[in-house]
């Protein structure tokens, strides 16, 4: 902002970084006075600290446990020693035994731990609270190598790209059903993605309530998905002017949108098996994997849905090409290839939470986009958009999401 | 202050946690994602010898670290800041101000003060103690079948507490709230006063309530009524007098108290820390020297809270036992483990003769109690 074309002041007023500087003195004498004054200390006479430690993670390691916690509370914690099933136990703590405000520290144990069985993790601090944690089944986490690398790259692909594609193979069929009918998938598509946003949001506030309580996981999760919602408003507000001419058919774009949205949604599902996995929970092999497999292929149909020829905002003529498809399920797909890998080898619930908390706002996003789709066609030919197809195909798209759920939900 | 619920972290999203009954059928990926199913040697965990110890940490000194398998705290208990030693504590008798009266009755005066104290229970965790004369367990007192007990008690903390002693008394002596002078205010203080008997093992501790919180805190303490030579004949006159410290039999025997206790550091109503006087695993990492040749004698007491029964078990040898103390032949003969309820008590007697020269240890035989700081060895020496 230039001081150009404001109004002329009257002459003997004070300059301007004077007027910024003056809510800031009195900000800074007002912290002077409480902190040298202590006019509140009424309220702090005597009181014991309060000591919030959680457990990031506990990684199993050939040697014993590497714990990471998190100091949530308001003072700094002082971890003064460690028990572990009920016994206590060498430890290293680094960088400090002392954990300042939202500070984390990690813990080595070199323990004999028991292929497959639990073990319980609890730190006591200098006050003498205990805090828990728990391998629940033990099992060496992996480290970050090829192998590794590979094998949860691989898993990605089985539960997002595999099932993208095969959904999509059921685009040339799609491209020959009738109007209504297409309108009707349409709504399954919508019932599918409320599944996910539901399955998404649940999710999203489980893994908020595990954080410290001072990080606001809840918070992070609804603002994460509403800055998400808007940045994806302000894309679709630059483009839209260019509806029906562009290079980029609006049909596309919606496509991709829902292409997008679900890759989201499929980064936090990668995160979830990655660490499952890593955790050496899932000793369900291929069984889950299927399971995903099918749960993730009605994405695939979701997807291709709005690039069927001529709807609304699909050019008379345009017909996706093999590379549209190809780069649509890489957008929905490869997320759960990166989620994978990092719910495997770097899982924290502070990203986790951000990440599922973006994933609900695309997907509310993509909910909103595919229902203009919907009502838009209804306009254009004079029908109500809620029609007992459009419903029936919504409670199709909930039911299929729900009982393939069942395959991986336990 | 509640901790998080352990289960609350990650795998929720697809909550596959029971799901090893659908395990059939594993593909390629699934059995690389399993890496500890091909890893040599964690079946069973590994070997405990195998066990490297971790530097210790700049102020956190190890103590005794190479042979237990990386069971046991890390660093040291800071004895001068707690004012009191678990080394002293063994052999710290507090005989009192000793008089005569003018019936020729043996006076023992003893002044006791319930402070609040924080002690060190184990290294780097602090407890916000009540205690008696600054440590925990109190003072040892100790004196002789007989002789007349006067237990000046002034409360110098800020909840009003007492002093029973498990003894024979008047019903005013008794320590308890309601009888007598009652529960002694903040500031506030009274006389004890009665006979030692029965001459045995005992121990007095704070009767207010909630009592298992005044137990808790650590006001409590061993006292020990020596058995009167006089009173006893024959074979049972020789006994008293090597129980009894004023004659020289007795000192050819070394003698400790060992007070069974614990803390629970966070009250849940569960011990974080378990020890024979106070510190965990004090004569693991600094054991207690003994001559292989000499008569032991070990008074040992029970006053753990919260669980029904402690216990002492001692390795590669055996003892005799007398409950209570209050009998001048063993209770129980050639034993090597015995169960205390708590304010039981009892007197162990042993020694080492001939046996090879090292390290002997004795700790509670509930494991969990072992490895919550209950253990220590004997360092016998020839």
């Amino acid at each position: 902002m230039s001081a150009a074309g404001v109004a002329p002041k009257p002459t003997r007023s004070w300059p301007r970084w004077v007027a910024w500087a003056v809510p800031l003195v009195a900000l800074a004498l007002l912290l002077g006075v409480l902190a040298f004054a202590s006019p509140l200390s009424f309220f702090r006479a005597d009181l014991p600290p309060v000591e919030i430690l959680s457990f990031e993670r506990i990684d199993v390691t050939p040697a014993g446990f590497r714990a990471t916690v998190v100091n949530g509370g308001p003072e700094p914690v002082t971890i003064a020693q460690v028990i572990v099933d009920d016994a206590y136990w060498d430890f290293t703590i680094e960088p400090s035994s002392t954990v300042p405000r939202l500070g984390r520290a990690t813990i080595d144990i070199p323990y004999p731990w028991v292929y497959t069985e639990p073990h319980a993790v609890r730190v006591l601090t200098s006050t003498g609270l205990t805090f828990d944690g728990e391998v629940p089944v033990a099992v060496e986490t992996p480290t970050p190598g090829l192998q590794q690398f590979l094998a949860y790259g691989l898993l990605g692909v089985f539960v997002g790209i595999v099932p993208v594609a095969l959904g999509m193979l059921w685009f040339p069929a799609l491209r020959r059903l009738g109007r209504k009918t297409l309108n009707a998938v349409l709504a399954l598509t919508i019932g599918m993605l409320v599944f996910l946003l539901i399955d998404t949001a649940l999710e999203a506030f489980e893994v908020a309530a595990g954080l410290p309580d001072v990080l606001q996981g809840q918070a992070l999760v609804l603002f994460a998905a509403l800055l998400t919602w808007l940045v994806l408003l302000v894309v679709g507000a630059i483009r839209r002017p260019r509806d029906d001419s562009g290079t980029m058919p609006r049909a596309l774009y919606v496509a991709g949108l829902i292409a997008l949205g679900i890759g989201l949604h499929n980064l936090g599902e990668g995160m979830a098996i990655g660490a499952a996995f890593s955790l050496g929970e899932a000793a369900l092999g291929s069984f889950l994997v299927v399971g995903f497999t099918l749960h993730n292929i009605t994405e695939g149909i979701g997807i291709s849905a709005p690039l069927t020829p001529g709807r609304e905002g699909t050019p008379a003529g345009y017909s996706p090409g093999l590379r549209t498809f190809v780069a649509l399920a890489l957008l929905a797909g490869a997320p759960a290839i990166a989620g994978a890998w990092i719910g495997g080898f770097a899982y924290s619930p502070f990203v986790a939470a951000i990440f599922l908390g973006v994933g609900l706002g695309a997907i509310w996003q993509v909910i909103v986009e595919v229902g203009r789709l919907l009502r838009d066609d209804a306009a254009r030919h004079a029908e109500p958009w809620i029609t007992w197809a459009n419903l029936a195909g919504f409670a199709a798209g909930v039911a299929v999401m729900y009982l393939t759920a069942l395959l991986v939900k336990f | 202050m509640e901790p998080k619920e352990p289960g609350d972290r990650r795998i929720t999203r697809r909550d596959f946690l029971k799901a090893g009954l659908l395990s059939g059928g594993a593909t390629a990926v699934a059995a690389t994602l399993a890496p500890g199913r091909t890893h040599a040697g964690h079946e069973h965990g590994l070997p405990l010898a195998a066990q490297s110890t971790p530097t210790p940490q700049p102020g956190m000194d190890h103590g005794d670290d190479e042979s237990h398998g990386g069971m046991g705290t890390v660093g040291q208990v800071d004895n001068a800041r707690n004012g009191f030693d678990p080394q002293t504590l063994l052999r710290d008798w507090d005989f009192g101000t000793v008089s005569t009266l003018p019936n020729g009755q043996t006076l023992r005066e003893y002044s006791i003060v319930a402070v609040n104290k924080e002690i060190e229970v184990a290294p780097g965790v602090f407890f916000p103690g009540w205690v008696y004369n600054g440590r925990v367990p109190g003072p040892t007192l100790r004196c002789v079948e007989g002789d007349r007990i006067r237990i000046e008690f002034i409360n110098g903390s800020d909840h009003p507490h007492t002093i029973h002693f498990h003894g024979i008394h008047a019903a005013s002596m008794d320590g308890v709230p309601g009888v007598g002078p009652g529960a002694i205010a903040p500031g506030g203080k009274t006389v004890y006063e009665f006979d030692a008997f029965p001459f045995g093992c005992h121990l007095y501790h704070c009767h207010a309530t909630p009592l298992k919180r005044h137990i808790h805190k650590g006001l409590y303490g061993a006292f020990l009524i020596d058995p009167d030579p006089a009173r006893h004949v024959g074979e049972d006159e020789a006994s008293a007098r090597a129980r009894n410290h004023l004659y020289t039999e007795s000192q050819a025997v070394n003698e400790m108290v060992m007070v069974m206790n614990a803390f629970d550091t966070n009250f849940d109503g569960d011990n974080e820390v378990y020890a024979v006087n106070t510190v965990a695993f004090a004569y693991m990492n600094e054991p207690i020297r003994i001559r292989r040749d000499q008569r032991q004698r070990l008074y040992l007491i029970n006053l753990t809270e919260f669980d029904p029964i402690n216990s002492m078990h001692l390795h590669a040898n055996f003892f005799d036992y007398y409950d209570h103390g209050t009998t001048l032949r063993p209770t129980h003969r050639t034993i090597d483990t015995i169960m205390q309820c708590q304010a039981q008590r009892g007197i162990l007697e042993f020694d080492f003769k001939g046996f090879e020269p090292g390290k002997y240890m004795f700790h509670a035989h509930q494991s969990e109690f072992v490895e919550l700081g209950w253990m220590g060895f004997f360092e016998v020496t020839a």
